[in-house]
């Protein structure tokens, strides 16, 4: 058993959701009380999707647990079908209905229908979402395409030059409730198509079960998102022998060696470096002398295997940022992202506890965080500037505007959603240029609200940003807490508001270390020093 | 009985379970903790119904269930014991736990109230251990407030004296508010349940007269008759008519003068009368179609016909307690269908037949109806507003009337052009 406030992932049958939601032409028969049909809201609500999921719940009650619940599953696959003449059914049970073991899979395929049923079993004491659609995927292609003919040793992924075409590739992965799958899968398309590759399926993301059909007619798979596709492309390089690539295009250096992989693999001129690395402004933006400021900042990063991982290559390579953490929520993630750690030098956290990586980012002490909407939350209370970079979804990470993280745009929208948090946080080097300046004196209110604005009263502003632990801690310390003069609240009255509250706490623990019963001018400055070195 | 036509059906529903009304609960009582034991579909269901991301650490939680503690009940009680021991060392400021059983929890035969009676043993009072029923097989949405509130019921003091007890929910602001206009009128003793702190329990007895200030508390009225309290049958306070009728009830049973209440209520009702006005004129001959979800559908459809004025094409309700109903029932006009229980897609399909100007629905169904061109309204967000009283009918009609100017005004400035 264990104690969750709050969970990253949902369970596994959101997953086969996801995979049924993005698909076209395929309805889920979810085996499942009332209370799991919450499950439509994620899509209706958080991706503003204006469809309903294509899900039919039995939605059984107790009373019904006496009886014949088969029957009342053979009923609501009847009328399902009848009502939404789906290509393929999915039929499957959410945590409760496991336990009464229908198995409404056999029910449905003992009903003589005459369509591919697929059975889902998806174990809701042990899995999580994330599994459940990569799961779920792999069982529906696999179920489509298993009896489909392919002879051993016939696979060429460089038939093309022979035949006349341009090489052409599925895109395995994109969902809805990915994070920005739907601009990802454009901006990857146009990236193929300017190196001379068509796309032949994407898929589940606007596939229907007769475009899975067309899968083995691919010259070779991109895996664009590991955690949903990487156990569909592995059967299909076992079954139809077609190759795929390991590199997720995220970041200037991924996408190249991305484009790199799939040339090789295709047989056709791998990219020039020198070329591609201009594709992207990123790598301009980051050697122009306005980024020297970034140089060195320490960053925390936290999300989804694909995306942590991706993250803290950019950081470390593309962006001279200094890694100070890396994790990720997901287990069956947790060997890459383990190695992705150990080569900058740091250990993985692998967790599913939110408390724990706040934890983890207090102690860390960094001044940038990616992480999931969870973490701009913990950042948001340890004052820590924050940008997202993973699911779990929430309406702000599905923008109206075009914002894909892959490829070469991908890179640019990456540069402005981690830098712009950045200039708005803690910049020393703004403290010394607008000290003087009459737009940061009291009563400037950002909308960001929070670090600045009204007059500050002893300990009030600040204290709120600490985290419980930390509170408690400051509440310990109040009795030993320096005072500040008057002359040193005027000095701390100078600097900006939206690093105040930092100087603030710094000084006072600077204070206390040293011994100081007070504070002025000069000890703040004596702080400065201190934190510099 | 009124002129309702009562229908019933069945198929598959599209409610939440009750598991979220603990979205509201826990706001009220600051010192209590609600502890799902479940799965992480209940977790999930939770922090997605409450729609807001959690900030600091959550005043509930879900113990979830793992395999092995699906293989022996024995050990899941004793990692029960364990999770809770750990929350209450973390968190020493709660006062009362509940423990929410669910639909695993319930499946498995989990036993909940003899969990909480050994720790209730084992904490010595520290802290109160309570449980209740929040399962979808059992409770849809609202009901997990009657099952929590009826679970507190066995802790509340006896008293012979005569007292109004107001049960269920109320944003604060409203509940102040009807305190004060009841005792002004004169009935000078009334409290309220759930108190706003859990420990703070009202005390019941023969004298104590209840007024139900929601439609969802059929477990919980029971409970409190058989304490002795005397459970008034009133229209729920919705709109200015059934709040006015609401007030008088209680006044009425306490032998309260009534002109003292008329003088005092006038010119509430006139002052709310006019705020009315121009959601009125908006709402106007407007078609109304309620899903069923939160139990609120019957007042509320009494209220958006008789004071607004909007034509009822259906009432749908997960649930119908006649008898608790009577008085809201006799108030719809003749052949109004009331359909109790779903079958979700043929009543979409009604929806569609009959195009309604508003329809009244959950969360998840909301936007594709939108985009069908339907205007709708979340039944959630009447839980978690102040609705109740006099004072409120406007705040309560524009709820509904701004869907409707919105898509007007939507339509005109910018859909037109086009
Ligand atoms: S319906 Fe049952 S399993 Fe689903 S969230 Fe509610 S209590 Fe949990
Ligand atoms: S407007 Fe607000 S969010 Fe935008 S830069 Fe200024 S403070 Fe930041």
């Amino acid at each position: 058993m264990e104690l969750t406030l709050w969970t990253y992932e949902g369970p596994p049958h959101v997953g086969a959701m996801r995979i049924a939601t993005s698909m076209e032409g395929v309805h889920y028969l979810l085996h499942a009380p009332q209370g799991d049909t919450y499950a439509d809201l994620l899509f209706t609500m958080i991706e503003r999707r204006g469809k309903r999921p294509p899900v039919t719940y039995t939605t059984f009650q107790a009373r019904d647990l006496g009886g014949d619940t088969a029957e009342l599953v053979k009923g609501h696959i009847k009328e399902a079908v009848d009502r939404f003449k789906p290509k393929a059914l999915l039929v499957g049970e959410s945590c409760t209905a496991e336990l009464i073991q229908d198995q409404p899979g056999s029910l449905a395929k003992g009903m003589g229908l005459d369509l591919p049923i697929i059975t889902l079993e998806l174990p809701a004491y042990s899995k999580k979402e994330n599994w459940g659609a990569a799961e779920t995927f792999y069982q529906l292609v696999r179920g489509l395409l298993k009896n489909h003919p392919h002879e051993k040793g016939s696979q060429n992924s460089k038939a093309w030059k022979d035949q006349s075409r341009r090489p052409r590739v599925n895109l395995l992965g994109p969902s809805l409730l990915g994070f920005r799958c739907r601009d990802d899968v454009l901006e990857i398309q146009k990236l193929l198509n300017i190196h001379g590759i068509d796309i032949n399926v994407i898929a589940p993301l606007g596939a229907s079960p007769a475009e899975l059909m067309r899968i083995p007619d691919a010259d070779a798979n991109v895996c664009l998102y590991p955690e949903i596709a990487e156990s569909t492309c592995l059967w299909l390089q076992r079954q139809f022998e077609t190759p795929f690539t390991k590199t997720v295009p995220i970041g200037v250096g991924a996408t190249h060696d991305f484009l790199k992989e799939i040339s090789e693999i295709l047989g056709i001129e791998p990219p020039n470096q020198s070329e591609t690395s201009k594709q992207s402004r990123l790598t301009w933006y980051s050697q122009s002398v306005d980024s020297n400021y970034l140089t060195g900042k320490r960053v925390f990063i936290f999300g989804d295997g694909t995306h942590a991982i991706a993250a803290a290559r950019i950081a470390n390579e593309e962006l001279g940022f200094e890694v100070v953490g890396l994790g990720t929520y997901s287990r069956e993630m947790a060997r890459p992202v383990r190695s992705a750690a150990e080569k900058l030098g740091i250990e993985a956290l692998i967790s599913n506890d939110y408390l724990e990586v706040e934890k983890a980012m207090a102690n860390a002490a960094p001044e940038l965080v990616l992480g999931t909407q969870m973490e701009r939350h913990s950042a948001k209370r340890l004052g820590i500037p924050c940008a997202v970079i993973s699911t779990p979804m929430h309406v702000q990470d599905v923008p109206a505007r075009y914002s894909p993280q892959m490829g070469w745009e991908g890179a640019n929208v990456i540069f402005d959603s981690w830098v712009h948090p950045l200039m708005m946080g803690l910049e020393e080097h703004l403290i010394g240029m607008f000290r003087h300046d009459f737009e940061f004196i009291d009563g400037h209110q950002s909308h960001l609200g929070h670090q600045g604005g009204q007059p500050t009263t002893k300990h009030e502003p600040q204290t709120k940003y600490l985290n419980p632990d930390e509170a408690a801690k400051e509440i310990v310390s109040k009795n030993n807490s320096p005072i500040w003069t008057e002359e040193g609240e005027a000095e701390l009255a100078k600097i900006p508001f939206f690093v105040r509250g930092k100087v603030r706490r710094n000084t006072e623990k600077y204070a206390r270390q040293a011994g100081c019963r007070q504070i002025d001018s000069e000890t703040l400055y004596d702080a400065k020093v201190h934190f510099r070195n | 009985m009124s002129g309702a036509t009562l229908l019933k059906e069945s198929g598959p529903r599209e409610v939440f379970c009750g598991l979220t009304s603990i979205v509201w609960l826990h706001r009220r009582m600051p010192d209590a903790f609600f502890l799902v034991v479940g799965s992480r579909t209940c977790a999930h269901l939770i922090q997605s119904a409450a729609g807001v991301m959690i900030f600091a650490e959550p005043r509930f939680g879900t113990a979830i269930l793992e395999e092995r503690d699906l293989a022996g009940l024995a050990d899941a009680h004793e990692e029960l014991d364990r999770v809770v021991n750990n929350l209450l060392a973390r968190r020493p400021e709660i006062r009362t736990l509940f423990l929410v059983g669910s639909c695993p929890s319930e499946v498995i035969k989990l036993d909940l109230a003899r969990v909480a009676e050994r720790l209730n043993t084992a904490l010595e009072g520290r802290v109160r251990v309570l449980n209740y029923s929040g399962s979808g097989i059992e409770t849809t949405f609202t009901q997990g407030e009657d099952g929590a509130l009826k679970a507190m019921v066995p802790l509340m003091p006896s008293t012979n004296e005569q007292q109004l007890l107001l049960a269920g929910t109320l944003a604060n602001s409203v509940e102040d508010r009807l305190i004060k206009l009841f005792n002004k009128v004169g009935l000078e003793k009334v409290c309220s349940f759930p108190p706003r702190q859990s420990t703070d329990l009202p005390a019941i007895g023969p004298g104590t007269k209840v007024l139900l200030t929601q439609p969802f508390l059929t477990e919980t009225a029971r409970a409190l008759k058989d304490r002795g309290a005397e459970i008034l049958q009133a229209p729920f306070p919705l709109g200015i008519e059934g709040s006015q009728l609401w007030m008088k009830t209680a006044t009425q049973a306490f032998g309260i003068n009534s002109s003292t209440v008329h003088s005092t209520l006038e010119p509430l009702i006139a002052r709310a009368q006019k705020a009315l006005e121009p959601f009125k004129e908006n709402l106007c001959g407007k078609k109304l179609f309620l899903l069923p979800e939160s139990q609120l559908e019957l007042p509320l459809a009494r209220f958006l016909h008789r004071e607004c004025g909007m034509e009822l094409l259906e009432v749908g309700t997960p649930y119908l307690n006649r008898e608790m109903m009577s008085a809201e029932l006799e108030l719809l006009p003749t052949n109004t269908p009331v359909v109790e229980g779903q079958h979700v897609e043929k009543q979409l399909d009604r929806v569609r037949e009959l195009s309604p100007d508003l329809v009244v629905c959950g969360m998840g169904l909301a936007n594709p109806l939108e985009a069908e061109g339907i205007s709708t309204k979340w039944s959630i967000e009447l839980v978690f507003s102040p609705i109740h009283g006099i004072d409120q009918a406007a705040d309560l009609a524009e709820l509904f009337s701004r869907p409707l100017h919105r898509h007007d005004l939507l339509n005109r400035k910018l859909l037109a052009k086009v």
